[in-house]
């Protein structure tokens, strides 16, 4: 029951964008306009309070990877886009969720909420609220677990995403420097 | 100094050398207009605002430079969406100003409220809402940068009247005040393609130039022609780009596309290299994609990266502006040896592959045997082609039916040869495309990417206000004529000299083609009638001259009457034969090898 899994359709863009009212509307308007599929979507602002980052997971059969990346590289306010694949790419997710949780079941709840070194952020007379956060195939799992207690409501984040550290040199991987694009996607100077 | 918003704004229009812009008023934009009665710009006022967007981009797409309009908010904004569309799909430079209204106001569904930002979205280049009036020349220097650079095309500043009236202490922005991160355009190609690039092109034994609209935004006519010479290759020139290789000359094969000649289409389908120069392999050029030029590789030149590998896989792709890659290539070329020579100006005739003294031609290299005797094979089929298969028409003489070919072929023999010709679309665009020969860039005038019927008469008005040293004739349908003519209003009142010939079929001559050829003759919605609206005396109720044309022996007449009237807009009704088609044409979604040329030609034999 896989919801995002490892699935090699999606990539994971993150896009650094000038903080300017509309960006958001840009970058989802060019992804309705030309039939391009967002998997998942996170925004919030970067470390430098002129630029925000939007992490989108893209559904590549939608549309060739190179193509939804040149587009989103003509928006004027985007500033760079860097290309994770998930193979190199350390994933991140936040899932909160309401189970149901009688006393019959409630034990188990807590007890499958700690295997997967999640939190209880609130406590009803029968129902739980958890909290969890990790890679998505985690959390996948983890749903799937806790769907036969019966889940009231749910929420995930949409993923964000870092590049792995590589070890050797110890800084970090830049991905996108061995595409062949790699020149259209690094335009900040 | 201190300004209004809207002093600033238009200062900063002069500031931009802005000569000229189309517009017209209204409660939003109000405060922008009073400075215009102190500014050395001129304000050509129009009667609809989608005339003042396509007057913009007939100046734009003449002069080189960007064309201004301003509007107000609300419906005056959504009636500028056309044209901005049009430009988009046309890399035309435009910067569009709307009112919009007060900041307080917005989100309220105030009165002439629309989000012309959004709407404009995926239409624009990019577009501005001002919500500081400080920000007013850094914008407008922003807009005028982004419109004009790169791939050009259109872009729009939304100012709120509160901000129009609001005061700021005058500034101009330095370059590097810009606040752009986000935006720098490719302009040079990178060597090791160029390099690429050129080996292909020593290496082919069928290639062809595939020219596109780049070449004319790119300034780069000179360097396609020196290619073209020095190589041998032939040209096909695109909707977008005729006029940007010379029609007399012998290695220009014309348009290709649904509409282009047997020769240009074929040429393109048999070729083993098409090098793309500035064009972008739209749909109407390539017909079916899968059986597109199945034998050829691509080298494709483009401004915009995201035309690479779109529709086609490029064997070669390089990223930079046609003018100065153009320029790398021949730098290339010469490091391999190709040989300065203008044997090819008159046709065949190879020239010794020494003819320049010091030149390298080692054996071996590629161009010691390149090639024009390598492409003689080439070039005499495209030769028999021709031959076989030109445009062809019937116009019977004396009483029978006026063909508009034959409008066409009269008024291009009696114009001057720099005339500038606008068009709408249909039927007569293509007509006026395969019949006029354009040997000057920047002589065609059209809606090629979005097709916007109604194009021709404000495009012609705003290209004569360009070029107000040249003659302007749009070429325009009945169907086309009634979108837009009132702007010919504009055109007397401004004392714009342009002259329009209507191929008056009383159609929606496209539309009935594609019904008798594909639905059967089975007519739906496309009679107009031919006297209803009365056309001579509708152009003579609007402030021109109307003539009326039915035969031939009419037409050099009244031609000549309209080149000799300098001081109004002259309208001919050319009464024209309601059952042409546009020959040679591939069906939609037809493979370019099933191409149908004119009936007469196949006598008998096969296409």
């Amino acid at each position: 029951m896989s919801v995002y899994g490892t699935d090699k359709r999606h990539h994971t863009l993150t896009v650094l964008v000038e903080n300017k009212s509309g960006v958001l509307a840009r970058v989802a308007g060019l992804f309705s306009r030309r039939g391009y599929n967002i998997f998942s979507l996170a925004v919030a602002p970067s470390d430098n309070e002129r630029f925000s980052r939007i992490t989108i997971v893209v559904d590549v059969e939608s549309a060739p990877l190179e193509q939804i990346i040149k587009q989103l590289d003509k928006l004027i306010p985007v500033v760079s886009i860097t290309e994770l694949d998930p193979a190199v790419a350390r994933e991140r997710e936040l899932l909160l969720a309401t189970v149901e949780a009688g006393p019959d079941t409630r034990g188990q709840v807590i007890q499958l909420v700690g295997v997967f070194e999640g939190k209880i952020v609130d406590v009803g007379h029968d129902r739980l609220t958890v909290m969890l956060a990790g890679a998505p195939t985690k959390l996948d799992d983890f749903e799937d677990l806790i769907r036969g207690y019966g889940i009231v409501e749910m929420q995930r984040t949409g993923r964000v995403a870092l590049p792995m550290l590589d070890r050797s040199g110890g800084r970090a991987r830049q991905p996108v420097a061995d595409s062949p694009i790699a020149h259209t996607i690094e335009k900040a100077g | 100094m201190e300004l209004t918003g809207a002093q600033a704004l238009i200062k900063s229009l002069e500031m931009q050398q802005v000569e000229v812009m189309f517009g017209l008023p209204g409660g939003a934009i109000l405060p922008v207009y009073d400075p215009i009665i102190d500014s050395s710009i001129r304000h050509i006022l129009v009667r609809h605002e989608q005339g003042a967007g396509h007057m913009a981009e007939g100046y734009a797409q003449v002069t080189g430079r960007p064309g201004v309009a301003m509007v107000t908010s609300g419906p005056g904004a959504t009636n500028v969406v056309t044209p901005l569309a049009d430009a988009y799909m046309d890399s035309i430079p435009l910067v569009v100003v709307t009112g919009q209204v007060a900041t307080t106001a917005i989100g309220t569904d105030a009165f002439q409220e629309s989000d012309i930002t959004g709407i404009t979205m995926g239409i624009t280049k990019h577009n501005w809402l001002i919500t500081d009036v400080n920000d007013i020349p850094r914008v407008v220097a922003e807009a005028f940068h982004v419109a004009t650079t790169g791939r050009p095309g259109p872009v729009l500043i939304d100012v709120p009247k509160d901000i129009a009236n609001q005061t700021m202490e005058w500034y101009w922005p330095e370059a590097s005040d810009l606040d752009l991160p986000g935006y720098r355009p490719m302009t040079e190609g990178d060597p090791a393609q160029v390099r690429a690039a050129a080996e292909l092109l020593l290496a082919a034994e069928r290639p062809v130039i595939y020219a596109g609209g780049g070449i004319l935004k790119a300034r780069a006519t000179d360097g396609l022609r020196e290619l073209a010479e020095r190589t041998g290759i032939p040209v096909v020139t695109t909707l977008m780009a005729r006029g940007a290789f010379p029609d007399s000359h012998p290695l220009c094969l014309g348009m290709p596309g649904m509409h282009g000649n047997y020769t240009s289409v074929t040429a393109m389908q048999r070729s083993d290299l098409l090098i793309a120069l500035g064009s972008r392999f739209d749909d109407r050029v390539t017909g079916r994609v899968d059986t597109f030029a199945p034998e050829a590789k691509v080298v494709h030149v483009d401004i915009d990266p995201a035309e690479h590998n779109k529709v086609r896989h490029a064997d070669v792709a390089i990223a930079g502006d046609c003018r100065l890659v153009i320029d790398e290539l021949l730098v290339a070329l010469d490091s391999l040896g190709l040989p300065h020579s203008d044997a090819t100006r008159g046709g065949s005739g190879g020239a010794p592959s020494d003819a320049v003294p010091g030149a390298p031609a080692a054996s071996g290299s590629p161009a010691a045997t390149f090639p024009r005797e390598r492409l003689t094979p080439w070039r005499s089929q495209l030769g028999e082609w021709q031959r076989r298969f030109p445009l062809v028409y019937d116009q019977q003489p004396g009483s029978g039916a006026l063909k508009p070919q034959f409008v066409l072929e009269a008024l291009r023999d009696a114009t001057p040869d720099d005339t500038i010709v606008a068009s709408g679309v249909g039927q007569h665009q293509m007509f006026a495309s395969q019949w006029w020969q354009f040997d000057y860039p920047y002589t065609w005038v059209n809606s090629g990417g979005l097709g916007t019927m109604g194009f021709a008469v404000p495009a012609a008005i705003g290209a004569k206000v360009g070029r107000p040293d040249r003659m302007v004739w749009a070429v325009d349908g009945d169907g086309c004529f009634q979108m837009t003519a009132q702007e010919l209003v504009t055109a007397s009142s401004e004392r714009i000299p342009v002259k329009i010939a209507i191929l008056n079929n009383a159609y929606l001559g496209m539309v009935r083609q594609w019904q008798e050829m594909f639905y059967e003759e089975r007519y739906s919605e496309v009679y107009l009638s031919p006297d209803l609206p009365d056309y001579v005396g509708w152009a003579e109720a609007m402030g021109c001259v109307g003539i009326r044309v039915d035969s031939t022996e009419e037409v050099a007449s009244a031609i000549d009457k309209a080149n000799d009237i300098d001081d109004r807009p002259v309208v001919i009704d050319f009464r024209t034969d309601a059952f042409e088609k546009v020959f040679p044409m591939v069906a939609a979604g037809a493979s370019n090898d099933d191409i149908m040329v004119d009936p007469s030609l196949l006598g008998g034999e096969g296409r």
